[in-house]
Parts: C-alpha cells; sequence; structure tokens
C-alpha cells in the first residue's frame, strides 16, 4: 500500500465529505432554525439533479444545468415551505415527519410522471473531464478536485454568511429563543422562508453535483439523506461547524473504512473471506461511529447542551 | 341412445385430454424491479415477457406484475399479496438474488411454482433445490465463469476483481475463479446499489493489474463505467453480459466500444425464435432487447409449453412438463439439468457499433453444453 494511493483514498473521503456537508447543511439550518424535521430534504436533491440534467441536456450547457439545479431547488423550498411547512412549525415532530414524507412520495411520483423510470446520464464538458496530475505522483478526475473546491467554498461562504452578516446575527438569534426575535420585530415569517430556500438550493447544487460523476435517478436522495441526518447527529444539530466536521469524518470513515477494512482482515483470514467479512462491516462503520461520538457527548461534538 | 351417449362422453372426454389448459386460467405473479437504480433489468423482464404471451395470443394467463424497488422486503411483502390475496399459481420475475433468497424458499414452501428469468443464487442450486423452483436463465456462476475462462484465452496474467457484496456478486467472483489460472491483483466487494466507485478505482490503479473484471448490473455498471473512463486507468475490461448489457452500453457511450463479455444469450444468436423476438421486440417497444428481456421471454415460453402439457393443478405432470422445457429457446439449445438450471452455450460478445446504436455480436463461444457446478449437491 503506497502513500499514493492513501493520498488518494483521503481525497476521495474528503471530496464524499464536502458533498455531505453540503446536503446537511440545508438540513441543519432548518432544524435549528426552525425546530423542524424535514425528510423532503433528499427530494430537493433529486429535484436539483433532474432540473440540472434536463437543463444540460436541453441547451448544452452544463453551467447552466448547475444554475437551474440552484434556481429549481430554491423555487422548490419556497412553494413546500409557503404552502405546507407553515403550518406545520407549531406542531410536533411526529406530524412534520409524516407530512414530509409524504412529500417525498410526491415528489418522487412526480419526477417519475415527468421523467419516467430509467437514470439520465449527464455528459461532463470537455474542459470539466479527464485528470489532472497531482504532486506526488497521483493522477485525480479533474471534477473530483472541482467537487471538493466547491464544497470547501460552500463550507467558507455559509461560515461567513452566519457569523458575520446581519441575515446569519438573525438566523443564530432565532437558533437561540424563536419567540423573542419576532418580538423583536424581526420578520420571522421571511426569515423562515430565506433559511428553507437556502437550504434546499444547496441541496440542489449538490444532487446536481454528484448526479453528474454518478447517475440522476429516481430515490438517489433518500440514501443521502439518511447519511445527512448522520452527519448532523454526529456534529450537533444546528451546528454548522459541527455540521462541516461530522461530514468530513463521516465521509473519512466510509471511504477509508472501504479501503482498509478488508486489507485488515487479510492479515488474519484468507483474502475472499476477508473481502466479504471487511466490506460488510465496512458499510456500519459510520453508524459506528455516530454510536460512539453519541455515548460520550449525546449532543453530538458541537451541539449546544439540551 | 346409449349407444350414442357413451360415444358422446368418450369424445367429450378425448377433447379434454387434448386441450386440458383451456379449461383453467392460469395467474402468474411476477414481482420484479421496476424502480431505481435496477429498474432497466426488470423492465426488460416484464416486457419480454408479456411479448411472448402477446405473440403466442394466449389469453388464459393472467399476469400481476409488481414492483420490488430492489428491497428485499418488500419482495416478502408483494409475495405474501400475491399468494394469498390474489391466489397465483406461479410466481417469476425476481432480478436480484438476495431477493431471490428472501421470496423463492417460502413461496415453494407454499407448494407454489417459482420460475426464474433472472436470479439463480448458488444456494438455491446446491443443497437448497426445490422440485418446483426452475432458473430459466442461469446459474448465477455460469456467465463468470465463461469470463474466468476467457482472460485465460486473452492472457491476462493479473486481473483485479469487483463484484457487489451480495448473494449474485459472491457467486460472481467464485464462478470467475472457478476457471481463471492467473494471479488475482485484487478482490473487492462493493456495496449492492453503490454509485460511487472513486476509492475501488483508486485500488484498481494502485494495483500493478493487467486487467480488470467487474460485475456491475444495472445503473452500477453504469456509473463505474462512466468514472473509471473519467480516471484514466485505461486497462482492459471484462466482465459478463450483466455489466454491458444494451440499456448500459447506450448510456455509457463510445468508451465501451471493443469491451468483450461473456453471454449465453445474444441478439445475433441465429434462429428463428430469435429472430421472431428481436424483431417483435424492436417495433413493440421501439428499442432492442436487453439479455433480461431475452430471459423473460424464454420464462414465457417455458410456461406456456408447460401448460399446453398440463395444468398447475397437476403438479407431478406440470413439473415434468417444465422439465422437458418443450419450447424454441432463442438461445437455440436448452435443457434442465436435473436440479433445475440450463444447461446452454456461453459465448464471448464484443461491443461494436452498428449505425449510432452500441450493441453486441458474438465473436466466439467460451464454454459449450455448460451446466453448473452444483448438481451433485441437488438431491431431489
Amino acid at each position: 500500500m503506497s502513500a499514493a494511493l492513501v493520498f488518494e483514498q483521503l481525497l476521495n473521503g474528503l471530496q464524499f465529505g464536502v458533498m455531505l456537508f453540503v446536503m446537511a447543511a440545508g438540513l441543519t439550518l432548518v432544524f435549528g432554525v426552525m425546530g423542524l424535521i424535514n425528510l423532503a430534504h433528499g427530494s430537493l436533491y433529486m429535484l436539483g439533479a433532474f432540473a440540472c440534467a434536463a437543463v444540460a441536456a436541453a441547451t448544452g450547457s452544463f453551467m447552466l444545468g448547475l444554475a437551474a439545479s440552484l434556481a429549481a431547488a430554491a423555487i422548490a423550498g419556497v412553494l413546500v415551505e409557503v404552502l405546507i411547512i407553515r403550518h406545520l412549525y407549531a406542531r410536533d415532530h411526529l406530524d412534520q415527519v409524516i407530512a414530509t414524507f409524504a412529500l417525498i412520495l410526491v415528489f418522487t411520483e412526480g419526477t417519475r410522471w415527468a421523467f419516467g423510470s430509467f437514470p439520465l446520464y449527464l455528459t461532463l464538458p470537455d474542459a470539466l473531464s479527464g485528470s489532472v496530475a497531482l504532486p506526488g505522483g497521483i493522477t485525480y478526475p479533474l471534477f473530483r478536485l472541482l467537487i471538493i473546491g466547491v464544497g470547501l467554498g460552500i463550507a467558507g461562504g455559509l461560515f461567513l454568511l452566519v457569523n458575520r452578516t446581519r441575515l446569519g446575527m438573525r438566523i443564530r438569534a432565532g437558533e437561540s429563543d424563536r419567540e423573542m426575535i419576532a418580538a423583536l420585530g424581526v420578520d420571522i415569517g421571511k426569515l423562515y422562508t430565506i433559511v428553507f430556500a437556502l437550504g434546499a438550493a444547496l441541496a440542489g447544487l449538490a444532487g446536481a453535483l454528484v448526479g453528474s460523476v454518478q447517475a440522476v435517478q429516481i430515490g438517489m436522495g433518500e440514501p443521502v439523506l439518511i447519511l445527512a441526518f448522520v452527519v448532523i447527529v454526529v456534529g450537533g444539530i444546528g451546528s454548522i461547524t459541527g455540521a462541516f466536521i461530522g461530514a468530513v469524518l463521516v465521509g473519512l470513515t466510509d471511504t477509508l473504512g472501504r479501503f482498509l477494512l478488508p486489507q485488515a482482515f487479510g492479515l488474519i483470514m484468507d483474502a475472499s473471506s476477508a473481502t466479504s467479512v471487511g466490506s460488510a462491516l465496512a458499510s456500519m462503520l459510520i453508524y459506528v461511529l455516530m454510536a460512539l461520538v453519541l455515548v460520550f457527548k449525546p449532543t453530538g461534538l458541537f451541539g449546544k447542551p439540551a | 341412445m346409449k349407444r350414442f351417449t357413451t360415444k358422446f362422453a368418450a369424445a367429450a372426454l378425448a377433447l379434454t385430454l387434448a386441450v386440458p389448459a383451456l379449461a383453467e386460467p392460469v395467474k402468474v405473479g411476477m414481482i420484479t424491479t421496476l424502480t431505481g437504480g435496477g429498474a432497466s433489468l426488470g423492465i426488460d423482464v416484464r416486457d419480454g415477457f408479456m411479448l411472448a404471451i402477446k405473440q403466442a395470443g394466449n389469453k388464459d394467463i393472467e399476469v400481476i406484475v409488481e414492483d420490488d424497488q430492489r428491497k428485499p422486503d418488500v419482495a416478502v411483502q408483494l409475495a405474501d399479496k400475491l399468494i394469498q390475496n390474489d391466489k397465483v399459481d406461479v410466481l417469476t420475475g425476481i432480478i436480484w438474488s438476495n431477493l431471490a433468497m428472501a421470496v423463492v424458499p417460502a413461496a415453494v414452501g407454499q407448494g407454489k411454482f417459482y420460475l426464474s428469468p433472472n436470479a439463480a443464487p448458488s444456494a438455491l442450486a446446491g443443497k437448497g433445490c426445490n422440485p418446483h423452483y426452475f432458473a430459466v436463465s442461469y446459474q448465477n456462476d455460469n456467465l463468470h465463469e465463461a469470463s474466468g475462462a476467457y482472460a485465460n484465452d486473452a492472457g491476462f496474467k493479473k486481473t483485479f476483481i469487483l463484484a457487489p457484496n451480495y448473494p449474485a456478486g459472491q457467486d460472481s467472483l467464485t464462478g470467475f475463479k472457478r476457471f481463471y489460472k492467473g494471479e488475482l491483483a485484487g478482490e473487492v466487494y462493493t456495496k449492492l446499489g453503490q454509485d460511487d466507485y472513486a476509492a475501488e478505482i483508486a485500488q484498481i490503479k494502485a494495483s500493478g493489474a493487467d486487467s480488470v473484471f467487474f460485475f456491475l448490473p444495472g445503473g452500477m455498471g453504469i456509473a463505474f463505467m462512466k468514472q473509471y473512463a473519467q480516471s484514466e486507468v485505461g486497462l482492459p475490461l471484462i466482465g459478463p453480459a450483466f455489466s454491458f448489457d444494451q440499456n448500459i452500453l447506450q448510456a455509457v457511450g463510445d468508451a465501451a466500444l471493443g469491451v468483450k463479455n461473456t453471454a449465453n444469450w445474444s441478439k445475433d444468436i441465429d434462429n428463428e425464435a430469435n429472430k421472431k423476438f428481436v424483431e417483435g421486440y424492436q417495433a413493440e417497444y421501439g428499442r432492442l432487447p436487453s439479455i433480461y428481456a431475452s430471459y423473460g421471454y424464454d420464462t414465457a415460453n417455458l410456461l406456456m409449453s408447460a401448460l399446453a402439457k398440463a395444468p398447475v393443478s397437476d403438479m407431478a405432470g406440470f413439473q415434468a412438463a417444465l422439465e422437458a422445457a418443450d419450447f424454441s429457446s432463442v438461445r437455440g439449445k436448452f435443457s434442465f439439468a436435473s436440479n433445475h438450471h440450463p444447461i446452454q452455450d456461453i459465448y464471448v460478445r464484443e461491443v461494436i457499433k452498428e449505425g449510432d446504436i452500441l450493441t453486441n455480436k458474438i465473436v466466439a463461444t467460451a464454454m459449450t453444453d455448460r451446466d453448473n457446478a452444483y448438481v451433485s449437491e441437488c438431491k431431489m
């Protein structure tokens, strides 16, 4: 096992992690500010991917597709917030879970109706495809490097937004005391819509970026949604910093686990059973990580004590 | 008068014996994958199956199609519903071996017949075989065994092998290794339904392999092939037909040209049944059939051939009629081994371009009259 391979796997883990962060950021903001559990977040991810694929196919421009993914998911986010979610803030979490689960079904069937059951495939423009040579003698796909860059950029931007701007101040205030900032004259309804649309747009962008390297298909949002929940539980609910650290931890744990566990078992058993046992264990590793974090920090790494 | 009645009764009896199938409509429950990354497989099996029934003009078969979403728990619920509420006589349709393991033993345990148009895990071919279970497609190991044999012919000495971690994936690597004589550069199991292969591709690059064997059906194969091309690894790929089926090729594009894969069916196999199937399928659905569509088509024709001989209610008779496999398979030769899995030829195909459409063409025969490795373990 060479250093180059380990470095490449670290990059893969980081790439997976930053995409999880872009997805989880919206989820954790919405939960932190509005106290709402939004299961339909994965549907917005899927919507972004389909919007990107449809627009890229119609116009031939991948960049327009990316813009469309942001716009479509943000618009869908606003509509969903104004029409449905707004009526659920005062309800308990069970009602929110049921209503947003219904939204998953609506989005899934709606997308199937519009695009059919077959997966769509995005073709990257030539300028973004292929691999580049990195120091240390490794080659790495250019688009994955770009994904890492975009993810880190979004993380930095969100950090500045939340900690350095007036909107961010209101978001933080909303997290600590919803009633009080309403009493102080902040239009809490508008703040909620903005936060929800922001989270939705990020999910849509994540869907489009990930869809470009993988596949754009019905139901692609749900597996990611589960991982995003793991991320915000590990990081601490409502914390952007926590979501970032949590996402990178989950990304690295999953990628390195898939790579190292079978090799580790290979030291004590024959190759075939080692791969089989190793990959089985690797797929549950992030949940083990979550359980461990919860044992030592019940509110997550950066969560506020209840 | 009495003589006339006797004659009439005899004639009526003769008639009933001659066409027993007409009297009894048959209900078929089809559990298959119609949504998600595995959807193209299930849709093709369904379409192939329905085409055969339509071409035969058979009005006595009622097919109830259900979507399992590639989830074992959903498949089990559907099987219960089909058996208990819809009272189906025969079950079919399952694509994924983990779903087959969840459904088939219970279904045949309740006395239902199960005809598999795809999944055929080794666990159901050896000790777990059952008189009411028939695999029309293959035994899971078969196509991968042929890939292993082909890897020797192609002079590969150090192959990296890769499959999803589920029963068919394990059968795949076992099958490949059964005939492959070279050394393995690495052996990796991925998650079923995985879409990102960056970690595996990095391992392939670092392994010093001279070739890559992969079994990744449906959406998994498309994602892998695209990412493999993006990473510019450049090692030759081989695999079973599932990794290069008609739907995968269209999505992957020219990157697949020239790749060799092993299959028990191809659209250029020259026989009447296959011609009728390929032309009928294109006319009906406006696309080329995949290997899964051919399995669905053969399954329906096998079912109809058996129903023409005995009703499902005559269990022993119906089983014997299925075992006879008295139908024209699109694969040409077709018969069942004693554990109810096919004995057939397996070919090497190459991906070519016909006009704008990527498709497969047979270039060699990898194995002749191949049965499977589990025949002797099956006692029934």
